[in-house]
C-alpha cells in the first residue's frame, strides 16, 4: 500500500566551504504531503535541486519508481515526471495563463501556436484536478495565489507525478493559504506525491503527512506529523530547546504618544487605501494591526514615516503635528521605522555593516561634523551594536548583502532601536525569518516596549500579532473595524474582522 | 583571509616580469629598427593624416597618390602617419620631424595649428600644409620660411561642374549639398551657382548643408529632398555624406556630380563627372620643389591653371563632347583670367558671364 | 549539457577536451579564413607562437589571483588587458606584420621616452576628467552619455573666456577661463539632471540629445560670431594669461604636458574624498544603490540626483576647459564629436569607477594613443590596432563574469570558508 515512489539515498553536496547535503536520505511514498523542514541554508533547498537537476550530487543515489535515475537537468526530471514550483515563480508576465502552461509543449497549428486549443486543454486540465483558473487572463494581472496555481497546473500538464513545493506559502494570504492546502489534499488524493520544502512549524502540522527535518545538511529526522508537535519540530530544527511563546509581563501604558485623527491616503494606483483611520498608541504598549494583506497596512506605515502624502487628517507626536513633513523630519522627532521589505527599503545591501548602521544619522554628530563623516566613530559604533544585537558577521565592513535574512534585520533593528525612538513602526518584522531569528526579534520588541517606547507592530501573521501586541485593531480596506484589548482576542473574531465578516460597533 | 601582507611581493614580481618582457621587447625589436634608418642622399617625404585616415577616397587618398607619385618619379623614401585624435597631429608631425624628413606634409585645414607649431620648432625642415594659410595672433596673414601653404581655387573647378550641370538638365533645377557650413565648403557652391549662370540665369539652383561630413544617411536625405524639388543634377562638396547623395541618384535615375577624387566608379551611370581637387599635384609640387632645390615658402594657390582643380577624365562617359567644347572654352577663358569666378555663394548669385 | 559532460569526462577529462575544442575551432576559422589548410595551419602555429608570452602572462595573473597573491579587482582589467592583447597579436599577423614590433613600438611610443610619457599624460588628462565625470554619475545610479556634449561646452565656455578677458592678470584670467569651462559643463549636465531628479526622464536620451545640441550650438558659433578672422571655423586663441603652464618645457620645449594633468589628479582626489569622506557622497551612493532605501531613510533623493549630475557634468566641462587651457589653446570645430566623453565611458568601467581605476584607465587608454603614432611609424601597423585593442579591452572588461570565472574558482572558496568560520566561532 505504501509504495515508495521515490528514494534518495547518500546524497552528499560540497558547495565552496559548505557541506550543503551530508549523506542525506529521503523518501516519499505515492500520495503524501511530505514536509522538508528545515532553517534558511539548512540544505532542504539543495537537496531538492538536485533531484530536479539543477544541481549534481557528488555523491548518492536517486531511485525512481523503483529504478535507479539520473538527473542531469531539469529537462530529465520532467522526463520523468517531476515537477517544481520555486519559490519565485518563473511565469512570463505578459503571457497568458495558457500560454504559459502549454509553453514547451504547445499544441501546434504548423508554426502557429493554436490559441484555442491550448485555452481548451488548460480548461479540461483545470477542472480535472479542480484547480480554477482563467486560460485566457494575462499572468501580470492574476494575483500571487493564482500564479501559483498556475506554476502548479503547469507541472501537471508537463506530466508530473511528483510535485516539489518550495516555500510555497510565503507569498500567500492566510486564505490562500488555505486554498493551497485543499489543493494540495485534492492532488495527493489522485494519486500525485508533493514534497513541500517550510520552515514553518504550524504549516507542517496542520498539511504534512510526514516530515522530515534537515539540519546543516544532515537529517535529523522523520516523524509522522500527527505523532509530533511543534516544540519537538522546533528543537530538531535549531538544536536546541526554543520557546515558542513570547514571554512578558503586562503592559504599564503611559501618555499618548501617537495620535491618529481621520487619516485619508492613497495608494500607489491612486484609489484610496486609508480611509479614516483614527488610532491611539500609548509610551509603553504595543499596537497591533492585524489585516490581511493590501487593506492599508503598508500604506499606514508609509504615511506615519512621512513617505507617503496624506490627502485629509492628522498625525500628532506626543501632540505635535507629524504629518506632511519630510521624512527626515520624522525621523529627527525620534520615529523609528522598521520596514516590510528590509532588502529594498531597509537597507543599501551593497553597503556595508557600518554605513547602514548610521544610515539615518550619518550626518549629524557624533558620525559627521560638518560634511566630513568621521568613520573611526562610525566603526566603533558599528562594533559597539554588533556585540549588542549579537548580529553575526566577520567584520563590520563586510556588505550588508553577504549577511543571512536573520542578520539583516539585526542591522535593521540595531539602527532603528538604538536611536531610543518615541514610537517605532515595525512591518513583518519575522517575514522570511528562522525560528531562532524569529524568537530574537521578539524579545527585542518587547524589551523596547518594557523601556516605555510606543510601538506600532504591523503583522499577517495573526499568531505574532496575538504573542507581542498588548491592544489588537483591525484594518479591512483602509478602516479600523475593530480595536480591543489583546487578552480579549480570540483567532476566530479577529479572523471574521480581517475578512470584513463583522464590524465592531464600538470601533472608533 | 589575512592576504595583506601576501599581496605586496607578488605585485613586485608582476611588475618586475611586466617591465622585463617590455625592456625586451624594446631592445630586440626597435634598437635595430633605429639603426637601419640611417639617411642616405635618397630624399624622405612624409605626412600626416587627419582623424579621416587612408582609405577615405578624399583628400588624404589624394594626398598620398601625390607622395606615391614622388616615391615613383624622384626616387624618395616616403611614410605615413595616419593621427588617431585631433591633438596628436603635433605629436605626429614632430616624430616625422625627429626622424629626419626632408618634406612633412599636413592635410587638411585642422592641422594648420599643429604645423605652425612643429614648423616653428624645426626650422631646417620643410613642412607643406594642404588648404590653409597662417595667421599671427591677430589675423594678418603669416608666413613660415620653411613651410608652403597649398589653396586650392575650388570655385573654379566648380565652376566648370556648374556648367555642365546647366548643360545637361532637362528640367531647369540643380541641387548643391555641401557639408558644414563654413567658407572653404562655401566656395565650391558659389562657383558652382556661377557655372550655372554663365549658361542660364534662370536654372534654379538648391543649396542645402548636411552640418557634417561623415553621414551619408543625411546626405541621401538631403538629396532626395532636392530630387523630389525636381532637381534633376546634384552637385555635393560633402565628404562621406556625399556617398548618400550619388546613392538617392542612383535610386532615383539621376544624376549626381562627386566631389575632390573622380567618384564616377561609385555609380558609373549616375556620377555625372566629379570636382576634382588635385591634392596630389600640390604634394608632389612641393616635393619637386624640394628635389629642384626651388622651395618657394608661403602660400601656393592651385587652380585651373595650375591643374590644380578640374573635371574628372572620366567625364566623357557621360557627358558628350558638344558640352565639354565648351567647358573647356570657359576653362581657358579662366585660366587666362577673362573670367574671374565669385567665392561667395552671394555674390555668385547675382553672377553674369559678360 | 556541460554538466551531462564533465560527468562523462571527470574534471581532468573534461577541461583537455574543451581546451581540444577550442584549439580545434581555432585551427578551422584559421584554415577556412587562410584559404588553404598549409597556410592556415602555418598562420595558427605562427599567432599561437607569438601570443605565449601574453598566454604567460594572463596565466601568471589567473594564479596569481586565485593563490589570493592579487587581488581580484586588479586582476580582472589586467587580464582584460590581456586578452585584448592577444586578439591584437591575431589581427596585426593578420594585417602580415610583426605584432612584437609592433608592441614594442607601442611601448616605446609611450613610455620609451620621456616625450612620449609626456604624450600619454597629454592624452590621459582629459580622459581622467571624462571617466570621472561618468564614474560620478554611475555612482548615483546615472549614465551619463552626455559627458561628451559637457565636454564640448566645456571647450567652448573655456575657449570664449581665454580670448574675451584679455588683458585680466594671469591669477583672476586663469582661474575664470578654468571656471567657464566647468561652468559650461556643468549647465549642460543640469538640464538632464533636472529632467531626471524632477520628472523621472531618464537621462540618458536627454544627455544625448544634449550632446547634439552642443555639437550643432558650438558649429553655429564658431562659423558665426566667434569665428577667428580667416577661412578656418576656430575661435581666437586664448590669452597667454588663460594658457596651464607647460612645466616640462624646460627639458625640451615639445613637452605638451601641462598643469591640466595637475587639475585632473586634483579632481580625481577630490571625487575621491566627496564620495567616500562626506555627508553628500554618502548620500549620493545610496541613492545609486537604492534610491528606496534612501528616501526611507530621509535622503532626498532629487536632490541627490541633480547634484551628482551638475557635478558630473562640471568634471566633463573641466576636462574640456584643461584641453583648450592647456592643448589647443582654441576652440576648433570638429565636424563630429572628439570621443573623450566616449572614451570617458570605457575609462569609467576600466577602472570600476572609483577615481584611482579611473586615473589608470585613462593612462593605459592615453597610452595606447600615444603609442599607436610610432607603431604606425616603426612597424607599418594601422592606427585602427589600437582602436580594436581599446574596443577589446572594453569588452572583456564588460564581460567580466567570464573573466571572474575564470580566476574566481578556488577564491571564492576561500574567502567563503573563512566568513563561515568566523561566523561559527
Amino acid at each position: 500500500m505504501t509504495e515508495v515512489v521515490l528514494r534518495m539515498t547518500g546524497i552528499t553536496k560540497q558547495f565552496p566551504g559548505v557541506l550543503a547535503n551530508n549523506n542525506v536520505d529521503f523518501e516519499l511514498r505515492k500520495g503524501e504531503i511530505h514536509a522538508l523542514l528545515g532553517e534558511n541554508g539548512a540544505g532542504k533547498t539543495t537537496l531538492m535541486k538536485i533531484l530536479y537537476g539543477l544541481y549534481q550530487a557528488d555523491d548518492g543515489q536517486i531511485e525512481l519508481f523503483g529504478e535507479k535515475a539520473t538527473v542531469f537537468s531539469p529537462n530529465d526530471a520532467i522526463g520523468l515526471g517531476i515537477g517544481m514550483v520555486h519559490q519565485h515563480f518563473m511565469l512570463i508576465p505578459q503571457f497568458t495563463v495558457a500560454e504559459n502552461i502549454v509553453l514547451g509543449h504547445e499544441p501546434k497549428k504548423f508554426i502557429h501556436l493554436d490559441v484555442a486549443s491550448a485555452a481548451k486543454k488548460v480548461q479540461e486540465f483545470s477542472e480535472r484536478y479542480g484547480l480554477k483558473v482563467d486560460p485566457m487572463a494575462k499572468v501580470e494581472n492574476i494575483s500571487v495565489g493564482m500564479q501559483q496555481r498556475v506554476e502548479i497546473l503547469k507541472a501537471l500538464y508537463h506530466g508530473a507525478d511528483i510535485l516539489i513545493l518550495d516555500e510555497p506559502t510565503a507569498v500567500l494570504t492566510p486564505q490562500e493559504i488555505t486554498d493551497l492546502t485543499q489543493t494540495m489534499r485534492e492532488l495527493v488524493a489522485r494519486g500525485k506525491s508533493i514534497v513541500f520544502i517550510t520552515h514553518k512549524l504550524k504549516e507542517v502540522i496542520s498539511i504534512a503527512d510526514r516530515v522530515t527535518v534537515i539540519r546543516r545538511g544532515l537529517v535529523i529526522g522523520t516523524r509522522n506529523a500527527s505523532e509530533t508537535d511543534s516544540n519537538e519540530l522546533a528543537k530538531m530544527m535549531v538544536g536546541r530547546d526554543v520557546e515558542l511563546t513570547v514571554q512578558k509581563t503586562p503592559a504599564t501604558p503611559g501618555k499618548v504618544v501617537l495620535d491618529i485623527q481621520d487619516l485619508h491616503a492613497f495608494n500607489n494606483r491612486k484609489l484610496p487605501a486609508l480611509r479614516g483611520i483614527s488610532l491611539q498608541v500609548r509610551a509603553g504598549e504595543i499596537l497591533g494591526i492585524a489585516g490581511v494583506e493590501g487593506n492599508g497596512q503598508t500604506e499606514l506605515a508609509e504615511v506615519l514615516t512621512g513617505l507617503r502624502k496624506i490627502t485629509s487628517g492628522r498625525i500628532l507626536l506626543n501632540g505635535a503635528e507629524i504629518g506632511g513633513l519630510s521624512p527626515r523630519k520624522i525621523i529627527e522627532k525620534n520615529v523609528s521605522y522598521v520596514p516590510e521589505d528590509r532588502q529594498r527599503r531597509g537597507l543599501v545591501l551593497d553597503f556595508s555593516l557600518a554605513e547602514n548602521i548610521v544610515f539615518k544619522n550619518f550626518y549629524r554628530p557624533p558620525f559627521a561634523k560638518g560634511v566630513k563623516i568621521l568613520w573611526d566613530k562610525v566603526q566603533d559604533y558599528a562594533l559597539k551594536l554588533i556585540d549588542e544585537f549579537d548580529i553575526r558577521t566577520p567584520n563590520e565592513k563586510v556588505p550588508v548583502a553577504s549577511l543571512s535574512g536573520g542578520n539583516q534585520q539585526k542591522v535593521i533593528l540595531a539602527r532603528e532601536l538604538s536611536s531610543d525612538p518615541d514610537l517605532l513602526v515595525i512591518a513583518q518584522p519575522t517575514r522570511g525569518l528562522d525560528v531562532g531569528a524569529i524568537e530574537f526579534v521578539h524579545n527585542r520588541v518587547v524589551e523596547a516596549r518594557d523601556q516605555g517606547k510606543a510601538v506600532l507592530l504591523i503583522s499577517l501573521e495573526l499568531d505574532e500579532i496575538m504573542a507581542l501586541s498588548d491592544r489588537i485593531a483591525v484594518v479591512y480596506e483602509g478602516e479600523i473595524v475593530g480595536e480591543m484589548p489583546a487578552s480579549d482576542a480570540t483567532e476566530e473574531q479577529l479572523g471574521l474582522l480581517m475578512a470584513g465578516a463583522i464590524r465592531m460597533s464600538d470601533a472608533v | 583571509m589575512s592576504n595583506d601582507k601576501k599581496t605586496l611581493s607578488p605585485i613586485l614580481i608582476i611588475a618586475v616580469l611586466v617591465i622585463a618582457v617590455a625592456a625586451i621587447l624594446y631592445f630586440v625589436f626597435l634598437r635595430g629598427d633605429n639603426a637601419n634608418t640611417t639617411s642616405g642622399e635618397t630624399l624622405k617625404f612624409a605626412m600626416v593624416t587627419d582623424v579621416g585616415g587612408l582609405g577615405d577616397q578624399s583628400f588624404n587618398d589624394s594626398a598620398y597618390e601625390g607622395l606615391k607619385k614622388a616615391e615613383a618619379e624622384l626616387g624618395a623614401e616616403i611614410q605615413v602617419i595616419e593621427s588617431k585624435a585631433m591633438d596628436q597631429y603635433e605629436t605626429n608631425l614632430r616624430s616625422l620631424a625627429d626622424q629626419g624628413f626632408d618634406m612633412i606634409w599636413g592635410v587638411g585645414f585642422l592641422m594648420t595649428d599643429a604645423v605652425k607649431n612643429v614648423a616653428e620648432q624645426y626650422p631646417d625642415i620643410h613642412f607643406g600644409l594642404i588648404d590653409a594659410a597662417f595667421t599671427d595672433a591677430d589675423g594678418n596673414p603669416l608666413v613660415l620660411p620653411n613651410t608652403m601653404n597649398v589653396l586650392f581655387k575650388e570655385h573654379e573647378g566648380s565652376f566648370l561642374v556648374g556648367v555642365i550641370a546647366a548643360l545637361t538638365t532637362k528640367t531647369n533645377v540643380v541641387g548643391f549639398v555641401g557639408g558644414m557650413q563654413f567658407p572653404l565648403i562655401e566656395k565650391f557652391e558659389a562657383g558652382f551657382i556661377a557655372g550655372v549662370r554663365a549658361i542660364n540665369p534662370d536654372i534654379k539652383v538648391l543649396s542645402a548643408y548636411t552640418g557634417k561630413f561623415d553621414d551619408p544617411a543625411k546626405g541621401k536625405e538631403l538629396a532626395l529632398a532636392q530630387f523630389g524639388q525636381n532637381a534633376d543634377v546634384i552637385f555635393h562638396a560633402s565628404g562621406a555624406c556625399g556617398i548618400g547623395v550619388i546613392e538617392a541618384a542612383k535610386e532615383k535615375g539621376l544624376w549626381a556630380i562627386g566631389v575632390d577624387s573622380d567618384q564616377n566608379h561609385l555609380a558609373p551611370e549616375n556620377v555625372l563627372t566629379s570636382m576634382m581637387k588635385s591634392v596630389d599635384v600640390g604634394v608632389f609640387t612641393g616635393c619637386k620643389a624640394i628635389y629642384d632645390d626651388a622651395f618657394v615658402p608661403g602660400i601656393t594657390t592651385l587652380g585651373l591653371a595650375e591643374a590644380g582643380v578640374g573635371y574628372a577624365p572620366t567625364t566623357s562617359n557621360n557627358v558628350n563632347a558638344e558640352i565639354l567644347a565648351k567647358v573647356d572654352e570657359l576653362a581657358a577663358k579662366i585660366s587666362a583670367g577673362e573670367i574671374v569666378v565669385p567665392e561667395i555663394p552671394a555674390e555668385a548669385s547675382a553672377f553674369v558671364l559678360e | 549539457m556541460f554538466a551531462r559532460l564533465r560527468q562523462r569526462l571527470g574534471p581532468v577529462g573534461y577541461r583537455l577536451s574543451v581546451a581540444g575544442a577550442i584549439i580545434a575551432v581555432y585551427l578551422l576559422l584559421c584554415v577556412l579564413l587562410k584559404g588553404g589548410f598549409a597556410s592556415g595551419l602555418t598562420f595558427a602555429l605562427n599567432s599561437v607562437l607569438y601570443m605565449l608570452p601574453f598566454i604567460t602572462f594572463g596565466a601568471i595573473v589567473v594564479i596569481a589571483v586565485r593563490e589570493g597573491y592579487l587581488k581580484s579587482q586588479i586582476g580582472t582589467p589586467l587580464l582584460a588587458l590581456t586578452f585584448a592583447l592577444i586578439v591584437g597579436v591575431i589581427t596585426i599577423l593578420w594585417a602580415e606584420k610583426n605584432p612584437f614590433k609592433a608592441y614594442g613600438a607601442l611601448l616605446a611610443g609611450s613610455l620609451g621616452s620621456l616625450q612620449g610619457i609626456s604624450e600619454t599624460l597629454v592624452t590621459a588628462t582629459p580622459l581622467i576628467l571624462t571617466g570621472l565625470a561618468i564614474a560620478f554619475a554611475f555612482r548615483c545610479g546615472m549614465f551619463n552619455i552626455g559627458a561628451e556634449g559637457q565636454f564640448i561646452m566645456g571647450q567652448m565656455g573655456a575657449a570664449w573666456a581665454g580670448f574675451t578677458f584679455k588683458g585680466l592678470p594671469m591669477i583672476l584670467h586663469l582661474p575664470l577661463t578654468l571656471l567657464c569651462g566647468t561652468m559650461g559643463g556643468a549647465l549642460w549636465a543640469s538640464v538632464p539632471g533636472f529632467l531626471k531628479a524632477k520628472r523621472g526622464v531618464h537621462e540618458v536620451i536627454n544627455s544625448i540629445m544634449m550632446n547634439y545640441i552642443a555639437l550643432y550650438l558650438t558649429h553655429n558659433l564658431v562659423t558665426g560670431v566667434l569665428m577667428a578672422p580667416g577661412q578656418i571655423p576656430v575661435t581666437p586663441a586664448i590669452a597667454d594669461s588663460a594658457k596651464l603652464f607647460r612645466f616640462l618645457t624646460f627639458i625640451n620645449p615639445t613637452f605638451r604636458v601641462n598643469l591640466g594633468l595637475v587639475v585632473a589628479l586634483l579632481a580625481a582626489w577630490l571625487v575621491y574624498l566627496l564620495l567616500w569622506k562626506t555627508t553628500t557622497g554618502y548620500e549620493i551612493r545610496a541613492v545609486g544603490i537604492n534610491p528606496h532605501a534612501s528616501r526611507y531613510a530621509g535622503i532626498n533623493v532629487s536632490k541627490s540626483i541633480m547634484l551628482a549630475m551638475v557635478i558630473s557634468g562640471a568634471l566633463a566641462g573641466t576636462s574640456g576647459a584643461v584641453h583648450v587651457m592647456g592643448i589647443q589653446h582654441k576652440f576648433v570645430d570638429v565636424f563630429s564629436f572628439i570621443g573623450y566623453g566616449f572614451d570617458g565611458m570605457a575609462v569609467a568601467l576600466l577602472g570600476n569607477n572609483h577615481p584611482a581605476g579611473v586615473v589608470i584607465g585613462a593612462l593605459l587608454f592615453g597610452a595606447l594613443s600615444a603609442g599607436s603614432s610610432r607603431m604606425q611609424l616603426v612597424a607599418g601597423v594601422p592606427k585602427h590596432i589600437v582602436t580594436i585593442i581599446q574596443a577589446f579591452i572594453v569588452f572583456f572588461v564588460a564581460a567580466e563574469l567570464i573573466i571572474k570565472k575564470l580566476i574566481a574558482r578556488r577564491e571564492t572558496k576561500s574567502e567563503f570558508t573563512e566568513a563561515e568560520k568566523e561566523v561559527a566561532g
